[in-house]
């Protein structure tokens, strides 16, 4: 090995988000990284359309708007509750979301990734990609001092690897850092990109210039599962698709492509594809366990960023912020104990969850501990009746037909106090105030 | 940056829609030529199908149209000479030679490339098999002159230009490209791309004599042998009659038996569209397409294959194509002459033994 | 010993998308790869490193971003990676592309030694006319070995070099003398995975960057769309057939399916029908 025989001063294991964000802040302040990547390139082995938080990425690329490849900015939101026929819901656009410094923006994750990528070499650290970490080195005291891949030669050393490694990351799981994730803590997600001429997106979502839309989605659409339909418009592309934790596909025994079929199929969202040309479909895993699922996060030269712990707000859909913040921090300390020529032990990488404890991705995690598992346990009401209840009250209200307002109040308040008693309702209600909380 | 293809009109303004005078040593260029390609004595059927459409464009510019046959033995190039009038040759070149027993790309450049610099054809076609394409690359640089590759289509312009039209972009568009300020107008095509002309018997045409001046010892590239292919198991698909091929709607590697199975029921060849072969389910050599082979069958059933330009153009010559398609809107639909609606998986098997049983039953009632 | 492989970055074809109004390229998002016809005249390059220990020199002509591919060229073994970029070869035609890269084959063999052998694809999957390699080999002068399934012999004593090349029905086995240009079939070989040595030094090289001028060429015409001789007059998406396909609709169990197709099938072309009744005839006889 030769000259590779040096420790590098860091290893990254996995170049989405949080590897990226990682690897970058250490290569920028001057230490000497190894990112390693088992996708072709990064964000090869990614579903394409997301959503990006400007002010996670801003806080380490101040600059990004004028070079990362954004889709559209997001100046109108939806958010849908749908039956098998109908939506209802909320709408809010502004021409305040028209700023010079947009907050959020749909973008594509392979193009993003890759270019996440490129700026992560332009600040000095070295990438193999189509590399697979396959475990981690220890010495004797159980530190770990490295990692081996599938490829052939020694291991490769280092002061601490960073494991952004994605939910299901194998590496800390076959090291015994973390047990394998419960499959009621993650959602399986399945996306399409559906091609449309730049023009067609634009007229279909009222936008002009680089507008954007998001619609989400909550109800029948799941059958009674925890979880929620979605739509972005891109550039010249609509991403759709749909979640649902794993735990209950696996109980209902519904795939999450019929899923998606009939999503599409829903004659609110099949006018917005029509004519489009479906060329990407695939499937990833969300962690939704929120706080409670957070795994050990730290230990004797090792730390987790991203997905891999779980740093996902279900109840806000935000992923990619947090795991761009959890990066930046994890390299932070990283970088202040190389400074310091501290070692990179289990108490002195503590240091990571004391920042990120004052940072808004605890705090939010926080806040909304108790939802995931609210809205799991309540799947059948959260996820069928309710939205089937408002889809026929909504219809009772609009329709004219010759019976007066008081009579269709009435019918409306049977209908809910029959499908579900009025204790229930209210029970649900209280508990998702208080979750929220 | 560099498109082999050329896929991209050029904008305007540049010399692409442009036509300039034909430089003064071009003018004397005249005549349609087809390289015909001749292995163990055998003229291969594509030189057939391009000297058909090689008439075509001959009439329309009211030229001769000229063949060229290379090879060692007496008997086997006037045999060959024969069989081009008959197909619509008014005059062959013939080049004899002992060098030319076997087709090498040294000295078939050398002579085809003095051909054209003394008879000056203005189009000269090559068939787009492994020798054609071998040939016609050289000779296009040594000429220093435009080339197609693998039309599927070709025709005269209003200017009287050779307009070869051919897929771009993974053949999801078409392209028709011209060569207009360079002599000879050169292109290939694929076997059974083009129509095989019918045969005009006893139809003779005049006999150019070529010495081509081949010194053996002069030749670096010398063939030592020729392994011919043992494997039963060889694809005959340009040829065959019945053609089944699957695609990805079979879901699997092992669900492709269900396509052989039937295909043995038909006596038919079988074969698949180009993800099978990137995944490894078929060989290269049962590829069926723009990029593998093209088919002319009297019947072709495709089976879970969506029906892709690439695949399109090279099954559109079957008499009467039938798709099998769980998607009601599946692009093969547009141009199979039969359709239904099913998935393949399950369907194959029963049509396997509706075939068996029909074929059974009216046997035995004739 | 020395062996240049020319390379292709390509759009990977099943991706590519056509704008169904204006039947433009929709080029948003499409990955780009080495042409998979390379990788197999790349491997046969590093087997011929492995047993000579050759010098691998890869070689491509692109935007800058076919860096990448040559990147990855270098992390299953290749040891110098050359790009070859300049805007002046945009809409280059194979005669216009094969005089660049003679031209920039030239300059490896000034620099870093004349190549034995250059490998190329037997095509690429864009292009698909299988004309550079050979326009190579005549502008340099070097013997022409296209569709080689196997190199059965090489002996750098006397300079020869045997090898099966695939034709019409069979394998030509063929002798020539080196310099030769050798295009790859598919199937041929199987690409090696990179050491994790290998892949470290493919990250930190430097790729070797040259452009029109830095290779000799003064005479820009010959260069791109000026140098190349075909002209795209047209782009089109075929036109449909008038009729779409007759769909036999019919009810029930796949079985009724099935027999409801055969004959409809043979409804429509009674003649195959007839021909395979007289040969079921036959196997029973």
């Amino acid at each position: 090995m030769g000259e590779f025989s040096k420790p590098f001063d860091a290893i990254v294991v996995g170049a989405g988000p949080s590897g990226n964000a990682a690897a970058y802040v250490m290569a920028k302040e001057g230490l000497n990284v190894l990112q390693i990547e088992r996708g072709e390139y990064a964000g090869s082995k990614n579903v394409q359309g997301a959503i990006l938080y400007a002010d996670a990425l801003e806080k380490i690329i101040p600059n990004f708007r004028e070079e990362a490849p954004l889709e559209r900015h997001v100046i109108e939101q939806r958010m849908w509750m749908m039956d098998e026929k109908s939506h209802s819901g909320m709408h809010y656009r502004s021409d305040d979301f028209n700023e010079e410094k947009p907050n959020r923006y749909t973008i594509l994750r392979a193009q993003f990734d890759k270019w996440f990528s490129s700026k992560v070499k332009e600040a000095g650290a070295l990438v193999l990609y189509e590399t697979t970490v396959t475990e981690l080195v220890k010495d004797l005291s159980g530190k770990v001092i490295g990692v081996r891949t599938d490829r052939q030669g020694a291991p490769i050393m280092a002061n601490v690897v960073v494991l952004a490694e994605g939910v299901n990351g194998l590496v800390g799981q076959r090291s015994g850092l973390r047990n394998e994730v419960s499959p009621d803590s993650v959602a399986l997600a399945v996306k399409e990109m559906h091609f449309l001429p730049r023009e067609t997106v634009e007229a279909r979502f009222n936008l002009s210039g680089n507008e954007g839309v998001v619609i989400e989605a909550m109800g029948t659409i799941t059958r009674g599962m925890t979880g929620t339909g979605f739509l972005y418009t891109n550039e010249e592309s609509i991403s759709v698709g749909i979640g649902c934790i794993v735990s209950d596909f696996a109980e209902s025994n519904i795939g999450p492509n019929e899923l998606l079929e009939a999503f599409k199929n829903h004659p609110s969202i099949k006018p917005l594809l029509a004519g489009s040309e479906c060329k990407e479909y695939a499937a990833h895993l969300i962690p939704e366990g929120g706080y409670k699922a957070i795994p050990q996060l730290t230990g004797a030269g090792w730390i987790v960023v991203g997905d891999a712990g779980q740093f996902v707000n279900a109840v806000h859909r935000e992923g990619s912020n947090l795991a761009m913040t959890t990066g930046r921090i994890a390299a932070e300390t990283v970088v202040s104990l190389t400074r310091k020529r501290e070692d990179m032990t289990a108490a002195n990488l503590a240091e990571y969850e004391k920042r990120l404890g004052q940072s808004f991705v605890m705090k939010d995690l926080k806040k909304y501990k108790g939802i995931p598992d609210l809205l799991h346990k309540n799947k059948g009401n959260f996820f069928g009746t309710y939205p089937k209840l408002i889809s026929q009250a909504m219809q009772t209200w609009f329709r004219v037909d010759g019976i007066d307002k008081i009579s269709k109040e009435k019918a409306i308040f049977r209908n809910f106090r029959e499908t579900r008693t009025v204790w229930g309702m209210m029970g649900d209600a209280f508990r998702l105030v208080r979750a929220w909380r | 940056m560099a498109e082999d293809n050329k896929p991209a009109p050029a904008s305007g303004g540049s010399r692409a829609n442009t036509k300039k005078e034909l430089p003064e040593h071009f003018k004397a260029y005249k005549h349609v030529w087809v390289a015909v390609e001749i292995e163990h004595g055998q003229v291969h059927s594509v030189s057939f199908e391009l000297l058909g459409e090689g008439r075509k464009l001959a009439d329309k510019r009211g030229v001769e149209l000229g063949a060229v046959v290379m090879g060692d033995a007496r008997a086997s190039l006037e045999a060959a000479a024969a069989q081009c009038f008959e197909y619509g040759a008014d005059c062959v070149y013939i080049a004899q030679d002992a060098a030319l027993k076997h087709y090498r790309n040294e000295t078939s450049t050398k002579v085809l490339t003095d051909l054209v610099n003394t008879y000056k054809p203005e189009i000269l076609l090559l068939g787009a098999t492994n020798l054609g394409r071998d040939l016609a690359g050289s000779v296009a640089t040594t000429l220093q002159t435009g080339l197609t590759a693998d039309c599927t289509e070709l025709a005269i312009d209003d200017e009287g230009s050779l307009a070869a039209t051919r897929p771009t972009f993974g053949g999801s568009l078409l392209c028709t490209i011209f060569t207009l300020n360079y002599r000879p107008q050169m292109a290939t095509v694929r076997p059974r791309v083009l129509a095989m002309p019918d045969r005009d018997e006893g139809r003779t045409g005049k006999i150019v004599e070529f010495d081509p001046r081949l010194v053996e010892t002069d030749i670096i590239t010398k063939v030592l042998d020729f392994i011919a292919d043992r494997d039963t198991d060889k694809a005959n698909l340009p040829y065959a009659d019945i053609v089944v091929a699957g695609g990805l709607g079979l879901g699997s590697m092992e669900n492709f038996q269900l396509v052989k199975e039937l295909a043995a029921v038909l006596g038919a060849e079988y074969g698949g569209s180009r993800p099978l072969v990137q995944k490894g389910w078929i060989t290269s050599d049962r590829q069926i397409g723009q990029t593998g082979k093209t088919i002319r069958p009297k019947l072709y059933i495709a089976a879970g294959i969506s029906g892709a330009i690439q695949h399109r153009v090279g099954v559109e010559g079957a008499d009467v194509i039938v798709a099998i398609n769980s998607d009601p809107n599946a692009p093969i639909f547009e141009f199979a002459h039969l359709g239904i609606v099913a998935d393949a998986i399950t369907l194959l098997p029963a049509l396997t033994d509706a075939f068996a049983a029909r074929l059974r039953v009216n046997r035995l009632a004739s | 010993m020395h062996i240049v492989v020319c390379i292709k970055q390509v759009p990977d074809s099943a991706q590519i998308r056509v704008h169904p109004v204006t039947n433009t390229i929709m080029r948003q998002g499409v990955p780009t790869i080495i042409n998979p016809y390379d990788l197999f005249a790349l491997e046969e390059a590093l087997r011929l490193k492995d047993r000579f220990d050759a010098t691998v020199t890869v070689l491509t002509m692109g935007p800058p971003t076919a860096a990448d591919s040559l990147r990855k060229a270098l992390t299953f073994g290749a040891d110098r990676a050359v790009l070859l970029t300049d805007r002046y070869f945009a809409g280059s035609d194979t005669l216009a592309t094969s005089f660049a890269l003679s031209m920039a084959l030239k300059k490896v063999a000034e620099e870093f030694g004349k190549p034995e052998i250059i490998f190329t694809g037997k095509q690429t999957i864009d292009g698909d006319t299988a004309q550079v390699g050979p326009g190579i080999a005549k502008r340099l002068d070097y013997n022409q070995l296209t569709y080689i399934a196997r190199i059965v012999e090489t002996d750098l004593q006397t300079g020869t070099i045997k090898v099966e090349r695939r034709a019409e029905g069979g394998l030509q086995v063929l002798e020539t003398k080196l310099p030769v240009l050798i295009t790859m079939l598919e199937a041929s070989n199987e690409m090696r995975r990179g050491s994790i040595e290998n892949a470290l030094i493919a990250a930190r090289a430097e790729v070797v960057t040259w452009n029109a001028a830095s290779v000799g060429i003064e005479d820009l015409t010959k260069c791109g769309l000026r140098g190349s001789p075909t002209i795209v007059k047209k782009v089109f998406a075929p036109t449909a057939r008038s009729e779409k396909a007759a769909i036999v609709a019919a009810e029930g169990s796949v079985n009724a399916k099935a027999v409801a197709l055969v004959e409809a099938i043979f409804e429509k072309t009674p003649a195959v029908e007839q021909e395979l009744l007289e040969q079921a005839a036959h196997h029973y006889v």
